[in-house]
C-alpha cells in the first residue's frame, strides 16, 4: 500500500547530472575500434603463422606496441561500458546488479593491465 | 525491470466467439484482448466476426460496431476518430497505433488487438497511463521564461525559429512510441521514454523558452535520458510519422555541446 503521488515517483531521486561521459566514451571507443579491430585481426593472423623471432620482433616495434595497447584499452573500456548497460537493464536485484558492475569493472582492468604489461615486457626486452 | 514471461495471472486464455448477425461478402475475424477487473479470471482472446460490408473502413469503426451491435461490455477509449486526440492508441496487428486511422484493409488475416504493451490494464483495451503522464509532468512541459513578454502582443518568433518546432508540436501524447520501447519496458520506472523526451526537446529548442540549461541538467541522467539505446521502435511505430529517436539524439548532442 502506498499513497505516494505519481509525480513524486516519476521524479525519483532527481537527475544524476551524469551520463554524458559514458555515452561519449562508448562512441569514441567504438569509432576507434573500427580501424584498430581490422588492423588487429589482420596482424593476429600474421602473428599465428610467423616464426617466433619474427613475431617477437614485430611486437618490439614502437608502432605495433602502441597500436596494440590502444586496441586493448579501447576494447576493454568499450566492453566494460556495454556490459554495465546490460547489467543495469537486465538485473533487477540492486545488490546483484552492483556486484556484477563492479566485478566486470575489476575484471576488465586486471585483464587490460595484464595484456598491456605483457606487450610492454616484449617491447622493453 | 526485465521480465521475459508474463506472470501467471496475465496469461491470455481462449475466450468466447461471437458470430456476425448478418453475413456478407467480406467477413473478417477480430481477436480482441479482454480483461475484466471485477473477476479473478485471466485475460482472454474474444473473437468477433465482423461484416465489413456494413462497417466503416477503420479498426475503430469495427470496434464501435462490435460494442454497439454484438458485445456492449467491450471497453476502449476513443474520442476524436481522426487521429488528433490519441485516445484510441492500442496494439493492432502487432504494432502500436491509433485505431481510428488504421485501415482494416491494411491488416491481412485475422486482426489481433491488445492494449498498449507493458502497462497495467484497467479493463479490456484501456491501459493505466497515469505514471507516463506523471513522467510527462516531471519535465515541466510549459514555457518558462524570465524575459517579460511585450506589453501589447504575444512573444514574437521568426519563421525559422518556429520551423524548429515542426515534427515536435505535432505529438499528440498517445504513448504508442513509449510503450513500444523495450528500454521503457525494462526500465520504465526511471527512463522517461520517447514521447516525454520528444516533448522535452520541443521546449529545449523553443526560442522563447529561457530554461534550456535547466532542462538539459534535469535530463542528463543515465536512466532518464541515456536508457535510449537507439532501438528506433518509437520512430517505427509513431502513428503521426514523427521521429522521437531523432529528438532524443538531438538532446544528447546538445548535452555534448555544453562540454566542448
Amino acid at each position: 500500500m502506498t499513497f505516494e503521488a505519481e509525480l513524486h515517483a516519476a521524479q525519483g531521486l532527481g537527475s544524476a547530472k551524469s551520463g554524458l561521459r559514458h555515452w561519449l566514451v562508448q562512441r569514441i571507443t567504438a569509432a576507434l575500434l573500427i580501424p584498430l579491430g581490422v588492423w588487429f585481426v589482420l596482424f593476429f593472423i600474421l602473428l599465428l603463422t610467423a616464426p617466433f623471432d619474427v613475431a617477437y620482433g614485430w611486437l618490439s616495434s614502437p608502432w605495433t606496441a602502441s597500436l596494440s595497447i590502444l586496441f586493448i584499452i579501447s576494447s576493454f573500456y568499450h566492453g566494460y561500458l556495454g556490459m554495465q548497460v546490460i547489467w543495469e537493464d537486465y538485473v533487477s536485484r540492486e545488490t546483484l546488479k552492483w556486484a556484477l558492475i563492479l566485478g566486470t569493472k575489476l575484471l576488465s582492468i586486471v585483464a587490460a593491465l595484464l595484456a598491456i604489461v605483457s606487450i610492454l615486457k616484449i617491447f622493453i626486452s | 525491470m526485465v521480465q521475459f514471461r508474463l506472470p501467471p495471472n496475465s496469461k491470455i486464455q481462449k475466450g468466447k466467439r461471437y458470430a456476425s448477425p448478418i453475413k456478407g461478402q467480406r467477413m473478417k475475424l477480430f481477436q480482441v484482448y479482454r480483461f475484466d477487473p471485477d473477476t479473478k479470471d485471466n485475460p482472454r482472446w474474444d473473437t468477433y466476426e465482423v461484416n465489413l460490408d456494413e462497417c466503416g473502413p477503420m479498426v475503430l469503426d469495427a470496434l464501435i460496431k462490435i460494442k454497439n451491435e454484438v458485445d456492449t461490455t467491450l471497453t476502449f477509449r476513443r474520442s476524436c476518430r481522426e487521429g488528433i486526440c490519441g485516445s484510441c492508441a492500442m496494439n493492432i496487428d502487432g504494432t502500436n497505433t491509433l485505431a481510428c486511422i488504421k485501415a482494416i484493409e491494411d491488416c491481412r488475416g485475422d486482426l489481433k488487438i491488445t492494449p498498449l504493451p507493458h502497462l497495467y490494464v484497467i479493463k479490456d483495451l484501456v491501459p493505466d497511463l497515469n505514471f507516463a503522464y506523471a513522467q510527462y509532468a516531471s519535465i515541466q512541459p510549459w514555457l518558462q521564461s524570465d524575459t517579460p513578454p511585450p506589453p501589447d502582443k504575444e512573444r514574437p518568433q521568426s519563421q525559422e525559429e518556429r520551423e524548429k518546432l515542426d515534427g515536435l508540436w505535432d505529438c499528440i501524447l498517445c504513448f504508442c512510441c513509449t510503450t513500444s520501447c523495450p528500454s521503457y519496458w525494462w526500465s520504465g520506472d526511471r527512463y522517461l521514454g520517447p514521447a516525454t523526451l520528444l516533448q522535452s526537446y520541443r521546449w529545449i529548442v523553443d526560442s522563447r523558452d529561457d530554461a534550456t540549461g535547466k532542462r538539459l541538467d534535469e535530463l542528463e541522467d543515465p536512466f532518464k535520458l541515456y536508457r535510449c539505446h537507439t532501438i528506433m521502435n518509437c520512430t517505427n511505430t509513431c502513428p503521426k510519422n514523427l521521429n522521437p529517436a531523432k529528438a532524443i539524439g538531438e538532446i544528447k548532442k546538445k548535452i555534448a555541446e555544453r562540454v566542448g
